[in-house]
């Protein structure tokens, strides 16, 4: 009996049912909290006309830019896509189509999502293109534009350290999309750094529940450094 | 003489009070963080969650999960925290952030600016800056009083794609800080040395020009 036990032996079991034309959500802020090794595995499998949900779509070779590769990725709904040459070349050629969305409202959408919330009124994009072709109401005097919630087939995740029962915590900023993926997922991916027995970990200190998390896989990472600053 | 970068973000750093929350931009509004006054506390919200942006790391503080939203290696100061994404835009959007710094290509009298999009270049996204506009009650926009060629960037009307709409009220350049109120610049201060009709002729859209305009202190 596996009981609450959201452990899978293998990324190729973890991405099991992923088939093409599938919608994907993805965790991280630039290369921070990246779900790097489903996403090699992805790259792997070969799954083709995705249509990916982040915040951002790597940098050549690494991250979402590897599924640009072999051009697996269709459609991006991101916010910033600035870091990357082959995106660029496959926008222009027509190959991959964008939807650009203000990132609160990017957040906001998946948090929704997840939240079973079909729909919200925000000021964000109000007379701008984002708010084309998109309902608007006033509320006290103000405009507010209608944006939809997104929810995937499968949602990919990078926490730090998780228990057996796929209770999750995520270190640093590498949390940023990464708990709203969680929640938006027809089925819930997530890898770690860690994996501790159930009960070792404080349940007051759980950023996301199992209740939202399907798979659970420990891996190792690379974490690569997209801006290194330093001070003297 | 045109303020430099650093004698914009000196400026704009005069209007930080002590207990602010704030959030920098890129650019010359990142620049206001070295120029906070010793006496007073403010803590900068960067928008992929972290509350509490501390200095850049040394080489042995280096975390690859600790960044900015210029996706720069940084620290944490004292008192801060971290949140995941929709509750950072949630403090945006809600109108906790006491004051917003951010740069532009344009800005119009009627308080619309235009920064994230140039048509016929290839367009890289928003990022926050679209979620900041509409959130923020309290916005500086800092840029060039024109262009490179000389176009002004205070316009009757923004010509480039807009961020938002009706939502800025106060821009500091290089060469003068204005506030917009009823459809028209207001002319408040200039930078040292430089002439009111220098900003005038340099200023596209309506400008008010009250009697008496100080040079600002920097």
């Amino acid at each position: 009996m596996a009981g609450f036990d959201k452990r899978v032996s293998s990324y190729e079991e973890a991405l099991e049912g992923l088939a093409d034309g599938m919608t994907i959500l993805a965790g991280g802020f630039g290369l921070c909290g990246i779900p790097e090794n489903l996403i090699a595995e992805i790259k792997r499998r070969g799954n083709r006309d995705l249509t990916v949900v982040s915040n951002n779509c790597g940098v050549d070779g690494f991250g979402l830019g590897l599924l640009l590769e072999d051009r697996q990725i269709s459609r991006m709904i991101a916010s910033y896509v600035g870091e990357n040459k082959l995106f660029e070349q496959q926008l222009l050629n027509g190959e991959l189509e964008v939807e650009l969305t203000p990132q609160g409202n990017l957040a906001e959408r998946v948090r929704a999502g997840g939240a079973g919330i079909p729909a919200f009124y925000t000021a964000t994009g109000y007379g701008t293109q984002v708010a084309e072709g998109k309902e608007v109401r006033e509320f006290d005097g103000r405009n507010y534009v209608l944006e939809q919630a997104i929810t995937g087939d499968i949602a990919i995740v990078k926490g730090w350290k998780a228990d057996t029962y796929g209770n999750v915590i995520y270190r640093h900023t590498a949390k940023n999309f990464n708990p709203l993926m969680a929640t938006a997922g027809k089925i819930t991916v997530v890898e770690v750094e860690e994996i501790v027995e159930a009960g070792e970990l404080d349940p007051a200190e759980i950023h996301t529940p199992g209740i939202y998390v399907d798979r659970l896989i420990c891996g190792t990472f690379e974490k690569r450094i997209e801006q290194r600053t330093i001070r003297a | 003489m045109a303020l430099s970068r650093e004698q914009m973000a000196k400026r704009v750093a005069c209007e930080l009070k002590d207990g602010f929350y704030v959030n920098l931009g890129i650019g010359i509004p990142t620049l206001v963080a070295n120029y906070v006054p010793d006496d007073i506390s403010v803590m900068l919200q960067s928008e992929n969650g972290l509350l509490g942006m501390g200095a850049f790391p040394t080489e042995e503080e280096i975390d690859a999960d600790m960044i900015n939203a210029g996706k720069q290696t940084v620290t944490a100061r004292t008192g801060a925290s971290i949140v995941d994404s929709a509750e950072s835009f949630a403090m945006i959007r809600g109108g906790h952030i006491d004051l917003t710094v951010l740069g532009a290509f344009e800005v119009d009298a009627q308080g619309n600016i235009a920064s994230w999009m140039v048509p016929g270049k290839l367009v890289k996204g928003m990022g926050g800056a679209m979620d900041l506009v509409a959130g923020a009650e309290n916005i500086i926009v800092t840029m060039t009083h024109a262009s490179k060629t000389g176009e002004s960037k205070l316009l009757s009307k923004c010509e480039l794609p807009l961020t938002g709409a009706g939502c800025i009220k106060r821009v500091l350049t290089d060469l003068a800080y204005l506030e917009i109120e009823n459809g028209t610049f207001i002319l408040k201060e200039r930078a040292p040395g430089v002439s009111v009709e220098e900003i005038a002729e340099k200023t596209a859209g309506p400008l008010v020009i009250p009697d008496y305009v100080p040079e600002m202190a920097v």
